[in-house]
C-alpha cells in the first residue's frame, strides 16, 4: 500500500512540478513540450484512479493531439509573426493574481478534503441497470444508454468545431484542403513510422471499438488513435485530405451524429422516449451507433487539428 | 488515498492554469494554461469519482463519462481557439502592405 502512496506522490510532484514549468516557460515551445509530458503523467495518473476509460483518452486527445495541434500552431505563428500580445502584467499586480489563485487552489483544495463520507455514488444503481443495456463496460453503459443525450450533444459539438474551424478560413483558400502546406520530409524516422505505424495503429483502434463494450475503450478513444495514423501519414506526405468541398469527407463528419440523432427519433416514436432503444436489439443498435461515431470522431479530431484551408503557398 | 493525492493535485493544478492564463501574454501560452486548468477541474472530479466506488466498480461510472466528455470538448474548444489566434495572426501580418 505504503508502495502505491509513494507512486502516487511522485506522480503528483512530478505533474505540479511540469505545470509550473509549463507557466514558468520562457519560450512558448518549451511550455509546449512540457504540456506535453504533464499529458502523459496525468495519463498514469488516471489509471491509479481506476479510470482506464479516461487515461486512454487522456493520453491520445490530451497529450497527443494538443500537442501536435499547439506545436504546429507555434510553428506558423513563429513564421507570420506572433501578432500583437498583449503587455504582460506588472509586478504588484502579478502578485496579487498569485494570491487570488492561491486562495483558488486552497478553497477547493478544502473541497476535496471535506467531501462527505460516506461518499455519494451512482454505481449502484448503474451495476443494477447495466444489464438491460447488455455491457459489461459501465462507462459505456452510461455514455450509450444512461447519459445517451450527452453523448449526442458532444458529438454535435465536434461538427460544429469542424464547421467554426472551416469558417476561420481566408476567403481566397475556401474550398482548398484544410491544413497549411508542409515541407514533406522523404525520408528520415517520420517517413519510416509514417508507413509502419498506421497499419498497426488501425489494428490497435478497431480492437479499442470492439472491446470497448465491455472493456475500456470506446468510439473517442478508437477515432483518437485513427485520426492520429490519417495525421502522420498526412505528415509524411503519403495522404491527401480531401478540400472542404468533398461531399464524402462532410457526409463522414455527419454520418455519426445524425444516425445517433434518428434513433434518438426512432425511439421517440416506437419506444415512447427519446433514445430510447428498441428492447432486444439494443447492443446491436449501440454497436452501429458507436461504429459510425468512431468514423465521424476520427474524421472531426483529425480535421480539427489541421485547421481551416490556408492561402500559404507551398514552403 | 489515490482520490485525495490526486484530488489536491487537481486543486493546484487549476490555480497554476489560472494564474499562467492570467499572467502570461501570448495567446499560444494562455490556451495551453486554459487545457492545464480544465485537466485540473477533471482530476478533482476524477477524484470524486473514485471516491464513489461500488456496487463491484473501481470508481463510479458516472463522472468518469461525463469526463470522457469534457475531454473531447475541451479539445474541440482548444482547437477553435487556436484557429482564431491563427487568423488574427494572419490578419495583422496583412494588414500594413
Amino acid at each position: 500500500m505504503t508502495v502505491w502512496l509513494a507512486l502516487d506522490l511522485l506522480l503528483a510532484a512530478g505533474s505540479l512540478a511540469l505545470a509550473f514549468g509549463v507557466v514558468r516557460a520562457r519560450r512558448v515551445f518549451t511550455a509546449i513540450a512540457l504540456f506535453i509530458a504533464h499529458g502523459l503523467l496525468l495519463t498514469l495518473a488516471w489509471v491509479r484512479l481506476d479510470a482506464v476509460d479516461v487515461a486512454l483518452t487522456e493520453g491520445a486527445i490530451g497529450a497527443g493531439l494538443s500537442g501536435v495541434l499547439l506545436l504546429a500552431a507555434r510553428h506558423r505563428l513563429a513564421r507570420v509573426g506572433a501578432g500583437r500580445v498583449a503587455e504582460a502584467p506588472g509586478r504588484a499586480v502579478t502578485i496579487a493574481i498569485g494570491l487570488g489563485c492561491a486562495a483558488v487552489t486552497a478553497a477547493l483544495g478544502y473541497a476535496v478534503l471535506a467531501l462527505p463520507d460516506p461518499a455519494p455514488s451512482l454505481a449502484a444503481e448503474v451495476a443494477a441497470s447495466l444489464a438491460a443495456t447488455e455491457l459489461g463496460n459501465p462507462v459505456t453503459g452510461v455514455l450509450m444508454v444512461f447519459r445517451g443525450l450527452d453523448t449526442l450533444l458532444e458529438a454535435a459539438v465536434l461538427v460544429l468545431a469542424v464547421i467554426g474551424v472551416w469558417s476561420l478560413a481566408p476567403d481566397r483558400a475556401w474550398r482548398g484542403a484544410p491544413g497549411a502546406p508542409w515541407t514533406v520530409v522523404e525520408d528520415g524516422p517520420l517517413a519510416l513510422l509514417a508507413r509502419l505505424l498506421p497499419p498497426v495503429g488501425i489494428v490497435v483502434a478497431v480492437h479499442i471499438l470492439w472491446v470497448g463494450a465491455d472493456a475500456p475503450g470506446g468510439k473517442f478513444q478508437a477515432g483518437a488513435i485513427l485520426a492520429a495514423m490519417g495525421l502522420l501519414a498526412w505528415l509524411a506526405g503519403l495522404a491527401r485530405v480531401p478540400p472542404t468541398a468533398s461531399r464524402p469527407m462532410r457526409a463522414t463528419v455527419a454520418a455519426g451524429p445524425a444516425l445517433f440523432i434518428a434513433v434518438g427519433l426512432a425511439g421517440l416514436m416506437f419506444q415512447g422516449a427519446f433514445l430510447a432503444y428498441p428492447e432486444g436489439l439494443v447492443k446491436p443498435v449501440i454497436l452501429l451507433v458507436e461504429f459510425v461515431l468512431t468514423a465521424s470522431v476520427a474524421a472531426a479530431l483529425a480535421l480539427l487539428v489541421l485547421g481551416p484551408p490556408s492561402a500559404d503557398a507551398r514552403p | 488515498m489515490s482520490g485525495t493525492v490526486f484530488g489536491l493535485l487537481g486543486a493546484a493544478l487549476v490555480g497554476i492554469g489560472l494564474f499562467g492564463m492570467l499572467v502570461r501574454a501570448q495567446p499560444l501560452m494562455r490556451i495551453v494554461c486554459f487545457n492545464l486548468l480544465g485537466s485540473g477541474v477533471f482530476l478533482v472530479f476524477g477524484a470524486v469519482a473514485r471516491r464513489g466506488a461500488g456496487a463491484g466498480f473501481a470508481a463510479d461510472p458516472v463522472p468518469q463519462a461525463i469526463i470522457l466528455t469534457g475531454l473531447v470538448v475541451a479539445f474541440a474548444a482548444t482547437t477553435l481557439a487556436v484557429a482564431l489566434v491563427l487568423r488574427l495572426a494572419d490578419d495583422e501580418d496583412e494588414a500594413p502592405r
